[in-house]
C-alpha cells in the first residue's frame, strides 16, 4: 500500500465519472467502484436533455438566476437554495465542457447547439442529443475516464459491489476511511483504504418493484451508508412519471407527446370487461380525464393525470382486465400521421410490447421514476448572502446576483456535498440537496455532473488538508474488522441455503416482489395516513420474513442471488424510512400528495425530513430540520392557477409538455 | 436466401408469431448453463408460464423465484447480465434461438407463440463464460482504449464551447455514438474469435465496434488530433485489414450503426496514412 492519499468513488454514472475525472485531474488517484462496466450505468436511460441558460435565452430575458428560481419553485421550496444557485450558474459552462468532450448535441442550421422547450420554463433552455441525451453524456465522461485509466490515474474496479463504508472515531470525529466491497465474480470480500469516499450510487427505484430505473438501482448502497450512520434526507420525495409502459420486467417511459397528439385515456366502463379494446363500443368506455376534467380533458397536467389514472385503477379497481393499466388510445388518428409525428415512440412501444399503437390502444400506467431524496449533505454557502430573501424573479428584470462561481457555494470548501460523516460525500441522485419535492425535467443530468465537477474540488481539498492522518497509516485491524463483519453477514445468508422446507414466501425474490407492490400502492402517487400505517405494518412483516429468508444458491462464484438477497434487506430498511417520513409529513408538497392533508403547510413542514437509522430498533427516527434557504422568499407553487371546476386541480404546472422526457 | 432476405423473413416471422400467440400458455426455456470458467456446460429446461408482455428478462426473473427444472429437480437461479432493460445499456446480450441480440427486447410472443414452444438461451461464444449466460467482455472495452476512443481535451476547466458543427455532421456522429458496446457485431463476425489470453488482445482482431468508434473520434474537431495514432493502432495485426468483409456485423447491430461504412472509411484512412508515413520516411 503506497502512502499516497487516495479517493474512492462508488458508482460510475454521470456523477461518479465526473467526480473521478475531476479528482484524478487534480492529481489525486481514484479507485472507481461499480457493479457494472461504467458505460452501462443507469444514466444511459435519461432521454430528454440537460438544462442551462444559453446566449439566445439570455437575450430573450432568461438568466442563470431564473433557472435557479425555476428549480426552487419546481421543487416546492424543499431544495437547499445555495447549491441550486451555484448549479444554475455553472450550467452553461458544463454544457461547454461536454461539447468539448465530443457530445453530439443537436445543432441549428448555423451549427450552434440547438435547444428545446421543457417543463417548468417559458424559455428554451434544454440542450439535447437525439433521444438519448443521458447516454451521450455518459459516454463522453466514460471516454475521458478510459483515457485517465489508460494513464494510470483512475483505477476502475468494475463488477465490484459496495458493501459498507469504513469509519473510524466517534461523534464529531467520526470519519470515513475506506469501504468494504465484493468482487461479484470471485465473491472475494475485502476492504479498501481511502482518505475520502464519494457515493454516486443513484436512486432507489427498485424499492418500488417495477420502475423506470435500471435493475441495479436498488438504493442498496445508500441504505448501507444510512445504516452506518449517514442521514437520509427527504426519503418520501419520489417522482412518478404519469405515462410509462408497464412491462413484465420493468416500466419504460412513454413520451407525453402521445397525449399531446390526441391520445385519449380510457378504461372499460364495466369493471372486469375482458373484451378486446376494439370490441368495446364507444358508449361502454369511460374516458377518465375527459369526463372528470371536461375543460382540459386528456391534456391535464402531469401530476393530475398521474393521480387520476392511479385512482381509477388502484382505488376503483377499474384498470384494464383488473390490472393497473389504462388505455392510451391513438387509433382514431390516421396511421400515417402518427408515423410522421410520433414514429420514434410508436416504434419503442411496438418493440417492447409487441402491439402496433396505430391499430391497438397502448396500455400505460404511472411509474416511479426518480428519487429527489437521498443522503443528507451539507455545504459552505458562498458570497451571495442577501439581507432578506428575494421574491419571485420575473424574466427580463434585473437579476439580484451575477453568474460567477462562488456565489452560491464556497468553491472547494471541504464540506460541500459531504454527509454528516466526515469524508463521506454524496453526489448525483443520491444527494438529496437539489430537487426538493419534485425535480424539473432535464435538471437531473445537470445536478449529477455539477456535483462531480464542482464538489470534486472539495474532495481534493479535504484529502489534502482536512484529514487528520492518511488512511494508509491507520491500523489494519480497522479494515480487517469491517471486512469480517460483512463476511459474517454473508455467511449467515449462505447458511440459509437448503435450510428450510422450501417455503416459497421466504424466497428473496418473492419478498422483493411483495415489497415493490406494497410500496407502489401505498407510498407513491396518492398517500394517506392510514394506508401508510398499514404499509409500515406490512414492512414489519416483510422484515421478519426476510430475517428467515432462504437463499436459492450457495455457490461461491458469481452468486447473483446472494447479492440480490442482501440488497432486499437494505431495500426494506430504506422503504421503512420512505413510508415513515411520508406518514409524518402531514401536508402535500410537490410529488408528495396526501389526500388527508391536501395543502402545503409551510409553518410545520417547510422542513427537510431527515431519517436517522436507529440501530436498536432497526428503524428510522425522523427529524424535521429547517430547509437551508435565505436566498429566495417562499411563495405558492401554482404556475398561474386555472379554475376548472374541481378542487383536485391544484395546478396546471409544466404547461409546456415535458413531452420529450 | 440472402442474409438481407433472412433478416426480413425473421422480422415477418416474429410479427406473424405475435398474432398467433396463445394466452395463458407455458413455454420451455432451454438454457445452456455453466458453473464457472473451466467447468463443463450443461442444458437445463424450465417450464415458464407466459405473462402478458413477457420477455426473456421477465422469464429469467420468474425462474429465479421458481428454480425447478422440467424434470422436477431444484436448481440454482440462472446467472445473467442485465441493466437498463431498454436496449440502451448493452448488458443483456445473449444468443437466443441461435441469434445474438439483447434479451430485454426479446418478446416471448415473437419467439414462442404456442404452448410448449422452446426458446434456447446461450451465452455469447466469443467471450469467456463467467457463469451461465454471463460472459466477460473486458476485451471489448480494452479495444476502445486500443483505438484511443476519446477526445483529448486540455482539461475540465472552463475554456468555452467546442467546435461548431453542421446538423448533418452531428447526425452522422450521433448515429455512430449510439454504440452501446453490446458485442453483437463481434459475436456475428467470422473474423472475431475467442481470445482468453489478455496478452494477445492487442494483436487480435479489434472488431467492428472499435473501428467505428475510431471513425467517430476522427470525425470530431478535436478528436481528429489522434487520428494518426488511431490509424497506427488499426494498421498492424488485428487491425482493420483483418476484416473479411462478411458484413454480418451491420446486420445484427441493434442500433443500425453503419458499421461497414465505418470499416470502409477507416480502411481507406489507414492506407493513406501508411502511404504518407512511407513517403515521410517514418515506416
Amino acid at each position: 500500500m503506497s502512502d499516497e492519499k487516495r479517493v474512492i468513488v462508488v458508482g460510475g454514472g454521470l456523477a461518479g465519472l465526473a467526480a473521478s475525472v475531476r479528482i484524478a485531474e487534480a492529481g489525486v488517484p481514484v479507485d472507481l467502484f461499480s457493479m457494472v462496466p461504467v458505460k452501462r450505468s443507469h444514466s444511459v436511460c435519461a432521454q430528454g436533455g440537460i438544462n442551462a441558460c444559453n446566449e439566445v435565452a439570455r437575450q430573450q430575458g432568461y438568466s442563470e438566476y431564473q433557472h435557479f428560481d425555476e428549480t426552487l419553485i419546481g421543487g416546492d421550496f424543499l431544495n437547499d437554495q445555495h447549491p441550486v444557485l451555484e448549479m444554475a450558474n455553472w450550467a452553461p459552462k458544463i454544457i461547454d465542457l461536454l461539447d468539448r468532450m465530443g457530445v453530439p448535441f443537436n445543432r441549428t442550421h448555423e451549427g450552434f447547439r440547438d435547444l428545446r422547450l421543457f417543463g417548468g420554463s417559458l424559455f428554451k433552455r434544454t440542450h439535447f442529443s437525439g433521444a438519448t441525451t443521458g447516454q451521450q453524456l455518459l459516454y463522453a465522461l466514460d471516454e475521458q475516464t478510459r483515457r485517465f485509466a489508460a494513464e494510470g490515474k483512475i483505477n476502475k474496479m468494475e463488477f465490484w459491489e459496495f458493501l459498507w463504508p469504513i469509519t473510524e472515531g466517534e461523534g464529531a470525529d467520526k470519519r470515513c476511511v475506506g469501504i468494504v466491497a465484493q468482487d461479484m465474480r470471485t465473491m472475494q470480500i475485502r476492504s479498501f483504504r481511502a482518505d475520502a469516499v464519494v457515493m454516486a450510487t443513484g436512486g432507489c427505484g427498485l424499492v418500488f418493484g417495477k420502475s423506470t430505473n435500471s435493475i441495479i438501482c436498488t438504493g442498496g448502497a445508500a441504505s448501507r451508508c444510512y445504516q452506518a450512520g449517514a442521514w437520509y434526507g427527504n426519503p418520501e420525495m419520489i417522482q412518478v412519471h404519469p405515462t410509462a409502459i408497464p412491462g413484465a420486467d420493468k416500466c419504460r417511459l412513454m413520451s407525453e407527446s402521445a397525449r399531446g397528439e390526441g391520445g385519449r385515456v380510457w378504461v372499460p366502463a364495466k369493471k372486469g370487461d375482458t373484451r378486446k379494446p376494439k370490441d368495446i363500443p364507444e358508449n361502454e368506455r369511460y374516458y377518465i380525464l375527459e369526463e372528470r376534467y371536461p375543460k382540459y380533458g386528456n391534456l391535464v397536467p402531469r401530476d393530475i393525470a398521474t393521480r387520476e389514472i392511479f385512482d381509477v385503477c388502484v382505488n376503483e379497481g377499474m384498470g384494464v382486465n383488473g390490472t393497473n393499466q389504462v388505455y392510451l388510445d391513438l387509433t382514431h388518428r390516421d396511421p400515417e400521421y402518427l408515423t410522421e409525428k410520433l414514429g420514434g415512440i410508436m416504434d419503442i412501444y411496438e418493440k417492447f410490447v409487441g402491439d402496433d399503437p396505430r391499430y391497438t390502444p397502448m396500455r400505460i400506467f404511472p411509474a416511479v421514476h426518480y428519487s429527489m431524496g437521498g443522503l443528507w449533505t451539507t455545504y459552505t454557502p458562498g458570497k451571495y448572502q442577501p439581507e432578506s430573501p428575494v421574491g419571485e424573479h420575473k424574466p427580463g428584470n434585473p437579476i439580484p446576483v451575477g453568474n460567477e462561481p462562488g456565489l452560491g457555494l464556497t468553491i472547494g470548501a471541504h464540506n460541500n456535498a459531504m454527509t454528516n460523516i466526515s469524508g463521506l460525500y454524496a453526489f448525483g441522485e443520491v444527494n438529496f440537496a437539489y430537487h426538493g419535492a419534485t425535480r424539473l425535467g432535464a435538471n437531473a443530468l445537470l445536478s449529477c455532473i455539477f456535483d462531480g465537477l464542482c464538489n470534486g474540488v472539495s474532495v481534493v481539498n479535504y484529502v489534502r488538508d482536512g484529514v487528520p492522518a492518511p488512511a494508509s497509516e491507520l491500523s489494519q485491524s480497522v479494515y480487517d474488522r469491517a471486512a469480517q463483519i460483512e463476511q459474517d453477514k454473508q455467511d449467515k445468508l449462505l447458511a440459509s441455503v437448503g435450510s428450510g422446507k422450501g417455503d416459497h414466501s421466504l424466497n428473496p425474490y418473492v419478498i422483493a416482489n411483495e415489497l415493490g407492490e406494497e410500496m407502489n400502492a401505498a407510498s407513491t402517487v396518492v398517500k394517506t395516513g392510514p394506508r401508510l400505517e398499514k404499509c409500515l405494518a406490512k414492512l414489519d412483516e416483510l422484515s421478519e420474513r426476510y430475517s428467515r429468508c432462504e437463499l436459492g444458491d450457495g455457490a461461491m462464484w458469481t452468486n447473483q442471488s446472494l447479492s440480490f438477497a442482501r440488497s432486499v434487506g437494505d431495500m426494506i430498511i430504506l422503504a421503512e424510512a420512505i413510508a415513515k417520513a411520508g406518514l409524518l409529513r402531514e401536508e402535500s408538497r410537490g410529488s408528495h400528495y396526501r389526500t388527508d392533508f391536501p395543502e402545503r403547510d409551510d409553518e410545520k413542514f417547510w422542513k427537510a425530513s431527515v431519517a436517522k437509522y436507529n440501530e436498536s430498533t432497526g428503524k428510522s427516527d425522523i427529524e424535521f430540520m429547517p430547509v437551508k434557504a435565505g436566498l429566495v422568499k417562499l411563495r405558492p407553487r401554482n404556475y398561474g392557477k386555472v379554475d376548472s371546476g374541481t378542487n383536485k386541480e391544484k395546478i396546471p404546472p409544466k404547461q409546456v409538455a415535458e413531452a420529450n422526457a | 436466401m440472402s442474409d438481407a432476405e433472412a433478416h426480413a423473413y425473421d422480422a415477418d416471422m416474429r410479427r406473424a408469431n405475435r398474432r398467433k400467440a396463445v394466452d395463458g400458455r407455458s413455454v420451455i426455456f432451454k438454457i445452456k448453463r455453466c458453473d464457472g470458467p473451466g467447468k463443463p456446460s450443461r442444458w437445463e429446461s424450465f417450464k415458464v408460464p407466459v405473462e402478458e408482455g413477457a420477455n426473456v428478462i421477465s422469464s429469467l426473473k420468474w425462474i429465479a423465484a421458481n428454480p425447478v427444472t422440467t424434470e422436477g429437480s431444484k436448481t440454482t437461479p440462472v446467472v445473467w447480465d442485465s441493466g437498463c432493460l431498454e436496449e440502451v445499456c448493452g448488458a443483456c446480450t445473449m444468443v437466443i434461438n441461435g441469434r445474438v441480440r439483447q434479451s430485454c427486447s426479446c418478446l416471448i410472443d415473437e419467439y414462442a407463440p404456442l404452448e410448449g414452444d422452446v426458446i434456447t438461451l446461450e451465452p455469447m461464444s466469443k467471450f469467456p463464460v463467467i457463469r451461465d449466460l454471463w460472459v466477460d467482455r473486458d476485451r471489448l472495452f480494452s479495444a476502445l482504449t486500443r483505438v484511443k476512443a476519446w477526445v483529448p481535451i486540455d482539461g475540465t476547466y472552463n475554456m468555452g464551447a467546442g467546435p461548431k458543427e453542421s446538423p448533418e455532421h452531428q447526425q452522422m456522429r450521433y448515429a455512430l455514438s449510439e454504440c452501446m458496446s453490446c458485442g453483437c457485431c463481434l459475436e456475428a463476425c467470422p473474423q472475431y474469435t475467442k481470445v482468453e489470453d489478455e496478452e494477445k488482445w492487442d494483436t487480435s482482431f479489434v472488431g467492428a465496434h472499435a473501428i467505428s468508434q475510431a471513425r467517430l473520434f476522427n470525425e470530431h474537431g478535436t478528436g481528429k488530433q489522434l487520428k494518426g495514432e488511431r490509424y497506427d493502432a488499426l494498421s498492424g495485426p488485428g487491425g482493420v485489414s483483418d476484416c473479411g468483409n462478411a458484413q454480418n456485423c451491420v446486420k445484427v447491430c441493434p442500433k443500425g450503426i453503419p458499421l461497414t461504412e465505418s470499416i470502409g472509411a477507416v480502411g481507406r484512412g489507414t492506407t493513406i496514412h501508411a502511404i504518407k508515413q512511407f513517403f515521410q520516411g517514418k515506416k
